[in-house]
């Protein structure tokens, strides 16, 4: 049954591919290579290497681990400082409404613009990369805590009150575990937007990565790598984000179930 | 033990402020198991959330044990009506009965055997690996009572503590309550808008009047023990009170030959 659901999902994945191999074979545009010719110049670029690195390329070993390090060296140091941060303005009234146009103005600028900032700080390399990466996804996580720790259930608060929990019991006991629904959606979001402040660091600044193989095979006119690394990408994204979501389940069951019974 | 006088409270300023509590007098003494019962919104919870130190009262004072209450009391622990609110749904019920009690500077396994202990004595051996959102209404509000019990609190303060609960449920509920009294000797005090449930479970019943609350009645309960749910309940004395505290609730003169 299982199996019959999954593949009733799929079924159109094929298709899409065969399709677009035909239309790819009959258009013979060098922009627009077929899934097939993708297929094999990806294989040739990351998956034809030795056994013994487990048929990774030197290209592989150089740009995948690099970016993968950026995007969580990134989300871990974003999840970090936004969880305290957020949790100390969801609890403090008057911090939030001191730094709260700070926030509000951080937030809303973009990201890439802060790229020719960064690039002068920190110079071509992880650490201009992991900069941008955590100021661009910061901002869910920290303003996700904060309205979960601004919104603990009284009760639960009382109840701690009562029973005269300490201010660490008070925050890893009651006011974290209630907050982390909605800092899971944060961290979720933020692992999205990671994987795309990776690429566009790298495509700025960067002498290796996904991000900058993308770019070389751009500039010496392989397009079957430029798609090659497109859907490497993508299917990186996929992969993230299923694991998260994995992850979030087993953390957050008592979340699920307990708001299915009552 | 727990001596209140003249205790006053009132919500906000202005025009739009709400005088809860009226200048309340009352004095608890050590075992016994007192009844406060007032028809809605006439600022019981008001009561209780002062004793609790969760809420400091405008004026008047509270002293529990000799001592001043302005933070929550360490020996005092409360029973919410609102039990899926006040266990946390994250932790197993274990660690829910046992996490307060850290404050009473046990180590883990001396926490957890004080758990296991509680939660049998309210006939939940066993389930202290469940979540409380897998146990039922009544069960829930049972575990609340275990971690009430296991932080042996010199006060338990129950606010309306059977009032989420069906009909079955809350009379097993108020003789569980009678049985871990006798055990325990503890000190109660419970808050109800049920008249029956005051003189089926009280010792002492205490009428307040709505809103400002001030205390119109104070019957001693001498009804035979043990205390029986249908015995109790077609006893003349029980019937009598019963009439006696509902006059005083709905605001009636008391009758002269009961008030005692």
């Amino acid at each position: 049954m299982r199996f019959l659901r999954v593949a009733g999902r799929l079924w159109l994945v094929p298709v899409v591919l065969v399709a677009w191999e035909v239309a790819t074979r009959t258009a013979e545009d060098i922009f627009f290579p077929p899934p097939t010719v993708i297929a094999s110049r990806m294989h040739e670029l990351w998956f034809s290497g030795p056994a013994q690195h487990l048929w990774l390329t030197e290209g592989a070993l150089e740009n995948i681990p690099t970016s993968l390090g950026r995007i969580f060296s990134g989300w871990l140091l974003a999840g970090v400082i936004g969880i305290a941060l957020g949790i100390m303005l969801g609890r403090s009234e008057r911090f939030s409404q001191f730094v709260d146009p700070i926030i509000q103005f951080g937030r809303a600028i973009p990201p890439p613009a802060l790229l020719p900032l960064f690039l002068a700080l920190f110079a071509i390399g992880t650490q201009m990369q992991v900069a941008t990466i955590v100021f661009g996804i910061i901002w869910p996580i920290l303003l996700n805590a904060s309205d979960g720790a601004r919104h603990v259930d009284r009760l639960h608060l009382e109840t701690a009150s009562a029973f005269g929990f300490s201010r660490g019991q008070r925050l890893m006991r009651v006011i974290l575990p209630s907050a982390m629904p909605k800092i899971f959606a944060g961290l979720r979001l933020s692992l999205s937007l990671a994987l795309i402040l990776m690429v566009i660091s790298e495509l700025v600044g960067s002498t290796n990565g996904i991000g900058f193989q993308l770019l070389d095979a751009q500039r010496s006119y392989d397009y079957p790598g430029v798609w090659g690394s497109i859907v490497l990408l993508g299917v990186l994204g996929y992969v993230l984000n299923t694991a998260f979501l994995a992850a979030e389940r087993r953390i957050l069951s008592w979340h699920r179930t307990a708001n299915q019974t009552t | 033990m727990l001596e209140i006088s003249n205790l006053d409270h009132t919500y906000g300023s202005g025009p739009g402020a709400h005088h809860a509590l009226g200048g309340i007098d009352l004095r608890v003494t050590q075992g016994e198991l007192v009844c406060i019962v007032g028809p809605s919104g006439c600022g019981k919870s008001t009561l209780l959330r002062s004793i609790a130190g969760l809420l400091k009262p405008t004026g008047g004072t509270i002293t529990l044990n000799g001592t001043p209450v302005d933070r929550t009391p360490d020996d005092l622990a409360v029973v919410f009506q609102d039990y899926s609110r006040s266990l946390f749904p994250w932790m197993s019920v274990g660690d829910n009965v046992a996490l307060p009690l850290r404050r009473k500077g046990m180590d883990r396994g001396q926490r957890r055997a004080a758990a296991e202990e509680a939660l049998e004595q309210v006939g939940l051996a066993g389930a202290s690996g469940k979540y409380p959102w897998q146990l039922s209404g009544g069960m829930q509000q049972r575990v609340s009572i275990a971690r009430a019990l296991a932080y042996r609190p010199s006060l338990l303060l129950m606010d309306e503590p059977f009032g989420s609960v069906d009909a079955q449920t809350r009379e097993d509920l108020e003789d569980l309550t009678l049985r871990v009294r006798n055990h325990h000797n503890m000190t109660i005090l419970l808050i109800t808008h049920d008249i029956d449930e005051s003189v089926y479970v009280g010792d002492r019943v205490v009428v307040l009047a709505k809103a400002p609350a001030t205390v119109v009645g104070d019957l001693r309960v001498d009804l035979p023990g043990p205390r029986d749910q249908i015995t109790t309940r077609e006893n003349p004395a029980f019937v009598h009170l019963r009439a006696e505290v509902g006059r005083l609730v709905r605001g009636m003169r008391s009758h002269p030959a009961a008030a005692s």
